[in-house]
């Protein structure tokens, strides 16, 4: 077992001074760059809390959907395969729930200030 | 320096000329890079912009016009009254500053955040996407005779090119699935009219002023096709900016787009446009892939390369919300 503190709470607090020290002294490009540099420091934070329950809710789903067993890849792999080959359209029970809650979780981590994804998640 | 190779290349173009001044890289990738500086004159300087692929690098890669294409295809917009810049002067070897053109510099706003919050660009707003509409139309009605040599694309050509790009990333993706059996599902078939297309014609690529839209740039994506692609381009969400009740761009309706389109004389083809909305959002949605992948394999090794990569799944929730909406 690793100690304290967790990978979270190191990333947030590296975050959290390159935002509120750093960033108000640098200007122009390097200042652009950074702000993209804290973006994806967010980001995975917000991956490492959120991944583990999506990644299972959706395994879980796919595997009803397709009545079958496998890694996420996998599972996804098959889906596409479906979909492209028509035997799976919107009109499958449950596809287009899965796809969308799967996008929602996926935007949750990505990009949760998109405006079309607040839309949907104020609209649910 | 560059501003050694650029006085000599200005004074043999502009009579009267003195020198140069202010040379500053804007943006340059590995291939194409977009200069701006001033050309030195006793009537007073005049603003210049060289676009240019550096000495070394050859013809345009894959999707790309070329830089020669762009020229002519920028001057002939100027000569037909449209808002694009004139072009001063297209590379020779004897410039020795590679391949390209210099045009006139177009003082004005690229950025879509400023065109769309900014006080200064309040009254543009409003007429805008009439304003494009119309643009777009004198594009579309270039004279062909002078056009020059571009490639064609129909729609189940770019489907199946789009298809092989995102298949090549070997990452699943059932929203892109599902996606490309809807624009195989209901492709128009070919267009009874066929137009010079943009192919990029969006924020980032217009120069908004005050009054309005002052110039149209990068033709690096023209080609021949289906003149609809241009109004489906400009419609995708990700050129909205947050402002995504404003299909256009953010700032307008495709009512007024098709209105000033029209008024230009041509017909707009809303069942085609929407399905060029469907298409370019996946192709954006696969650039955001294709860029992730460029940042994995070496070329360009940058966190903003990075960080693209996970805005395709932004595309993936406007495919849905086009193909799939919830009932509410």
């Amino acid at each position: 077992m690793q100690d304290e503190p967790t990978p979270t709470e190191l990333i947030k607090a590296v975050a959290d001074f390159l935002r509120n020290e750093i960033a108000p002294a640098i200007k122009g490009h390097n200042g652009f760059k950074l702000r993209v540099g804290i973006n994806a420091l967010d980001l995975v934070t917000r991956q490492l809390a959120l991944a583990e329950t999506g990644d299972a809710t959706e395994a879980a789903r796919l595997k009803a959907l397709l009545g079958a067993d496998g890694s996420l890849m996998e599972l996804n792999r098959a889906l596409s395969e479906k979909i492209a080959s028509g035997e799976v359209d919107l009109k499958t029970p449950g596809l287009s729930e899965h796809l969308w809650q799967t996008t929602m979780d996926k935007l949750a981590v990505d990009q949760p200030n998109y405006a079309s994804y607040k839309r949907e998640l104020g609209a649910k | 320096m560059i501003e050694t190779e650029l006085r000599r290349c200005v004074a043999a173009f502009h009579p009267g000329a003195t020198g140069v001044t202010g040379a500053a890289k804007l943006s340059g990738g590995a291939s194409q890079e977009t200069w701006t500086f001033d050309i030195v004159h006793p009537n007073g300087n005049v603003g210049a912009i060289l676009r240019r692929a550096p000495p070394g690098y050859g013809a345009a890669p894959g999707r790309a016009a070329g830089l020669d294409a762009e020229a002519t295809l920028m001057q002939l917009a100027h000569d037909a009254g449209l808002p694009s810049p004139k072009v001063m002067h297209v590379l020779t070897p004897e410039d020795g500053l590679g391949r390209g053109f210099i045009m006139a510099r177009v003082e004005g706003e690229t950025i879509a955040r400023k065109i769309l919050r900014d006080e200064e660009f309040a009254g543009a707003r409003p007429i805008l996407a009439r304003q494009l509409g119309r643009v777009i139309a004198g594009i579309h009605g270039l004279p062909q005779a002078k056009l020059p040599q571009l490639r064609s694309l129909t729609a189940t050509r770019e489907i199946e090119d789009l298809g092989r790009e995102y298949h090549s990333f070997n990452w699943p993706r059932p929203v892109f699935e599902l996606a490309l059996r809807w624009l195989r599902d209901h492709d128009p078939g070919p267009s009874s009219e066929v137009t010079l297309v943009h192919g990029d014609f969006r924020h980032g690529n217009l120069i908004i002023g005050p009054d309005g839209v002052r110039a149209v740039l990068d033709w690096e994506l023209a080609h021949f096709g289906d003149p609809m692609e241009d109004l489906g381009w400009i419609c995708v969400n990700s050129w909205r900016f947050g402002e995504i009740d404003k299909p256009v761009g953010g700032f307008g309706t495709r009512e007024d787009l098709f209105a000033g389109y029209e008024e230009a004389g041509r017909k707009a083809d809303p069942d085609r446009v929407k399905f060029w909305e469907v298409m370019g959002t996946l192709r954006w949605g696969v650039m955001c892939c294709g860029m992730m992948q460029r940042f994995r394999l070496g070329p360009d090794h940058s966190m903003e390369r990075a960080m693209i990569g996970r805005r395709a799944s932004e595309t993936e929730i406007d495919l849905l919300r086009l193909l799939a909406p919830r009932g509410r």
